[in-house]
């Protein structure tokens, strides 16, 4: 009974799916919908170390490093961008995000 | 072998579960604190998989700076999230749709692929022997030589991110009364201090 790749895509296929499923969902909820977001890197950067470990090549786990890094800056900017959008309006509702509708 | 497999399955499983609830929880705040479960054990998962490396930077990237920051900001806003749930159950049959024929989809690939034969040969980095150098080091080996360039971009993404988020955040309130240590020393006597002679019985 050994694990393998395929056991380690099936995992992340079902992360990255709940990740979708949660922007589906929670369509009002910003918060939610970041975490949702995170939720699909963290499927990806799985997908990318497991084919990394099989075919035995180090630059896949230096490339889910480089997606922790974008992930990283993005949760901030999106989050700082959420608190000056409560300031502002005193709501995060997804729906009342509509003032550059042109 | 068998250890191994345990280990994975209850990895898997409880990242799994707590993926479902990050998307399900009725607080937000259980969403984070469930959304720090999925990322331990998929730090878990990496163990396994042999990067011990990138488990250790899940853990502390992940859980120590995006996951506190995601609480510090559901705790700091004062949002009425039941009123944000509304609609969840309207949006249930349409999201559910979707996520079944994308995990079909994903299903079908995972069923039908295949590894080509010189895909070994071709390796950019072949990982060395874990005997000879830990998985640090040849990470290390290779970001700091080859990659370089990337990760001082990698690096400047980070800080550009840092001083947006600063920007975006930071306010400057008018009537605040703040104490400027620079004005205070600044202070002359004569300035501030007028000695005046008064007459008897007349007043300044």
């Amino acid at each position: 009974m050994t694990i393998a790749l395929g056991h380690y895509l099936t995992v992340a296929a079902i992360l990255f799916t709940l990740g979708i499923f949660g922007i589906f969902l929670n369509r009002k909820n910003v918060i939610i919908i970041l975490m949702s977001l995170e939720l699909m890197l963290l499927a990806v950067n799985i997908n990318l170390v497991a084919f990394s470990t099989t075919l035995n090549d180090l630059v896949g786990q230096i490339f889910a490093l480089f997606v922790l890094t974008v992930a990283a800056a993005e949760a901030a900017i999106g989050l700082a961008i959420l608190v000056v959008y409560f300031r502002n309006r005193g709501t995060i509702a997804v729906t009342d995000i509509n003032l550059m509708k042109g | 072998m068998i250890v191994q497999a345990l280990a994975f399955y209850l990895f898997a499983a409880v990242a799994v579960a707590s993926g479902v609830m990050v998307i399900s929880a009725r607080n937000p705040v259980h969403s984070v604190l469930f959304l720090i479960l999925a990322f331990f054990n998929s730090a878990g998962l990496f163990v396994l998989m042999g990067a011990e490396f990138l488990a250790m930077i899940l853990v502390v990237v992940y859980v120590g700076a995006v996951a506190v920051l995601f609480l510090f900001v559901v705790m700091m806003l004062d949002v009425n999230f039941a009123e944000l749930r509304q609609g969840f159950l309207q949006y249930l049959p349409i999201g559910a749709l979707i996520g079944i024929v994308l995990l079909a989809e994903l299903v079908l690939v995972l069923g039908a692929w295949v590894i080509a034969p010189e895909a070994q040969s071709v390796a950019q980095a072949p990982v060395p022997s874990p005997d000879l150098v830990t998985n640090t080091e040849a990470l290390g080996q290779i970001v700091y030589t080859r990659y370089a360039y990337l990760f001082q971009a990698s690096g400047l993404v980070l800080l550009v991110a840092m001083i947006g988020a600063i920007v975006l955040t930071l306010r400057q309130r008018p009537g605040v009364r703040r104490q400027r240590i620079g004005d205070q020393v600044h202070r002359r006597r004569e300035e501030v201090l007028a000695i005046r002679k008064v007459g008897t019985g007349e007043g300044v």
